[in-house]
């Protein structure tokens, strides 16, 4: 972490500017980085454009609420009040669950898939995992709903009710929709994402690490787990933010089994909602500015929370690369 | 490290330009050679059918409509008979109540359409803009209450407007509850949680059902109140009819309401609610029409007729209304307009009972011709007769 920059770093943007446009290039250089420079303006204004845009729309919902927006739990629209909390909380207690449950999975996947697998399975299961992945988040829902929550409802929430009950998490009546449901088709939908890049990740570790371990006299497990994994840190750390990604942001399967309550409550069993399936379910009918303005606030701060694990985890992955760095040192 | 990326990657660089370069001259060759003979070719194949089209009045007029879901079965099955007798092609998109009002005060639509009254404020909004909007009732429906309770069908299970209002209040959790088992002295009610569902989508099927509420109940008035979306106190939400009916039908224990003509196709077991003339009555169209019979109703149509005191009147109905501009900028298409309302409100509503639809009462059908014939265009009215 403490490690000095090298200085070409600390002038990257000079360094990086001088290089590519001040040194006289051929024409077709200078055509094609200016083309490049371009899309990826482009990409920044269609950003802010974006920005802006959803600031004015859900302007009139930000002077009438300001801060209160975020810690009111209340969405009335009769009586036009509106806060965020139900749904934010939703957001991050259905992703929270999808983690939970579809890293351990699919990084138990990716390892059978490339560390264990018999060559001939590998490709068609590899296959199927992504094959997953492509399943349109609308027929999940369908699926989680007509199959999944009946599951989830009996056995499993009548059965974590009355062994677990004591526990605020499992108490009040199962109705198999609700946070659990919601955080478990996330799972599902979140779960082909972290597989494929973990196991690209550890397929790309390189085949003397491992047989650098094995030739100390180390087991498979520990071949994997001290000199494989390690290696692949930073990758499978991505592979969970971009997972998690999908998570925060994914409407239609959420909510057809989320139960779009709106309420704060640690009971796992309770419908809830989030913020992406409360915009999904109301922007349609939405009327009157202050209402119309609330749902496009919730976008804002969908977006801002995006943002913001976006940024937390490339933070994360540098600091596991820098890491391993001082490490291998 | 990093000078040997430097130069394996240059001529990687390199390569993606003269890709690219490549793609572009090879794309700018395909559409002048292939492109060139063939938009002659079509341009002559198509020249005769332009010049037969626009021959004066024969032309057809489009009209384009949004709004409200629950009537679109009825509306399509209309304007695709309407077509066949007329030179209108009526295009009408189901967006919901609430994106029909806006459409009309945005003046994007030639015709909106609601299941909801515009407020004083909507209304107010669109009439700055566009001058007088007239709310001309189509048809009428009914939200029917179901339930999903082991063994118990249709209309067996009796219900007041207060024991329901406080079911929805979550006053009353246990289908076991006394208030319950006092209307319904021979059913088996067991002990089961009441999970109350409710439309999480804004719904003119919501704005009729909490009109009702809000009419029985003082405390829901004041607590949720009227609107196509309120601030539900309990439990699941479900997206459109079909997502209510789903999780009314999938779990044990819960009510919600749906519109009638869904809980008819698809066989749900519905109560049967006592009106305000202390009978209770199952839902049905004759009983939703019987609604309209007894109210005093008003020039403007916009009236909720919820809790009609008309003794075989089923409680929770409504009429649906389409949306339109009294002043028509568009004489031809105004005139289009009117003549496709008139025959809605007379040839039209046969169409209704097998959509599970309740035709318009005589006393309604009046006051809609005479809405009708308000509509103008430049001062003059539009309706022929």
């Amino acid at each position: 972490m403490a490690r000095a920059p090298h200085p070409q770093e600390v002038h990257a943007p000079v360094w990086w500017w001088r290089a590519r446009f001040r040194r006289p290039a051929s024409p077709g250089d200078w055509v094609f980085q200016t083309i490049a420079l371009l899309a990826a303006l482009s990409l920044v204004g269609l950003l802010v454009a974006m920005t802006l845009y959803l600031l004015n729309a859900a302007w009139p919902a930000v002077t009438r609420f300001g801060l209160g927006f975020l810690t009111s739990s209340t969405w009335d629209p009769v009586q036009e009040v509106f806060g965020a909390l139900p749904a934010v909380y939703g957001t991050l207690l259905t992703s929270a669950i999808a983690m939970l449950v579809a890293i351990p999975v699919s990084l138990g996947v990716a390892i059978f898939l490339a560390e264990l697998a018999p060559p001939w399975l590998r490709a068609p299961a590899s296959f199927l995992v992504e094959m997953l992945a492509a399943i349109p988040s609308v027929v999940l829902g369908l699926w989680g709903l007509f199959v999944m929550v009946p599951v989830i409802r009996d056995p499993v929430e009548r059965w974590l009710g009355s062994s677990l009950g004591f526990l605020p998490l499992f108490q009040g009546p199962p109705f198999g929709v609700g946070f659990l449901a919601g955080g478990l088709i996330l799972a599902i939908m979140a779960l082909p994402i972290i597989t494929a890049v973990a196991r690209d990740t550890l397929a790309a570790v390189p085949s003397s690490q491992r047989e650098a371990m094995l030739a100390l006299g180390a087991t498979r497990w520990e071949a994997i787990s001290r000199a494989v994994l390690p290696y692949a840190r930073s990758g499978i750390v991505a592979a969970g933010i971009l997972g998690l990604g999908r998570a925060l942001g994914e409407t239609m399967a959420v909510t057809m089994v989320i139960g779009n309550g709106y309420q704060v409550t640690a009971r796992l069993f309770a419908p809830g909602n989030t913020m992406a399936s409360k915009i999904a379910t109301e922007f349609n009918e939405a009327s009157g500015d202050l209402y119309i303005g609330s749902l496009v606030e919730l976008a804002l701060v969908l977006f801002a929370i995006t943002l913001m694990v976006n940024v937390v985890g490339r933070l994360l992955v540098r600091w596991t690369v820098a890491k391993a760095r001082v490490g291998g040192q | 490290m990093q000078e040997t990326r430097k130069t394996t990657k240059l001529p990687s660089n390199m390569a993606l330009v003269a890709a690219g370069l490549a793609a572009i001259v090879l794309a700018l060759v395909a559409a002048c050679g292939g492109a060139g003979p063939t938009p002659t070719g079509t341009q002559v194949g198509q020249q005769p059918t332009p010049t037969t089209t626009p021959s004066g009045s024969q032309s057809t007029i489009r009209l384009n409509g949004a709004g409200a879901t629950f009537p679109f079965p009825l509306y399509s099955r209309w304007f695709d008979e309407y077509a066949r007798v007329a030179k209108t092609q009526v295009n009408y998109q189901s967006i919901g109540s609430g994106g029909g009002i806006r459409q009309v005060t945005e003046g994007t639509v030639d015709f909106g359409a609601s299941d909801g009254i515009m407020t004083n404020d909507q209304q107010a909004k669109a009439e700055q803009a566009h001058g007088p909007i007239l709310h001309i009732p189509m048809t009428m429906g009914a939200v029917a209450v179901v339930y999903n309770l082991q063994g118990i069908g249709a209309g067996q299970v009796k219900l007041t407007p207060d024991v329901l209002a406080d079911i929805y209040l979550k006053k009353i959790t246990r289908w076991s509850d006394s208030r319950i088992a006092q209307l319904n002295p021979g059913l088996n009610l067991s002990n089961q949680d009441i999970a109350v569902v409710h439309r999480s989508d804004g719904s003119g099927t919501t704005f009729i059902f909490t009109n009702y509420l809000s009419k029985v109940s003082q405390e829901w008035k004041e607590k949720v109140g009227n609107a196509t979306a309120v601030n539900w106190p309990g439990d699941i939400g479900g997206q459109g009819n079909e997502g209510v009916a789903g999780q009314v039908r999938q779990i044990p224990g819960t009510i919600g309401y749906v519109e009638l003509a869904y809980a008819t196709q698809n066989n749900m077991a519905w109560a049967a609610l006592q009106n305000a003339s202390s009978k209770f009555v199952e839902p049905s169209l004759q009983a939703t029409s019987k609604a309209a019979l007894g109210v005093p109703l008003p020039d403007d149509m916009k009236v909720m007729i919820t809790n009609s005191t008309n003794p075989e009147a089923y409680s929770i109905a409504g009429f649906t209304w389409l949306l339109v501009y009294r002043n028509q900028t568009d004489c031809t298409k105004g005139k289009a307009l009117v003549d496709v309302l008139w025959w809605a409100i007379h040839d039209g509503q046969q169409y209704a009972p097998s959509l599970q639809y309740a035709p318009l009462p005589d006393d309604a059908v009046r006051k809609a011709e005479a809405q009708i014939r308000s509509v103008t265009c430049n001062g003059q009215p539009l309706l022929g007769r």
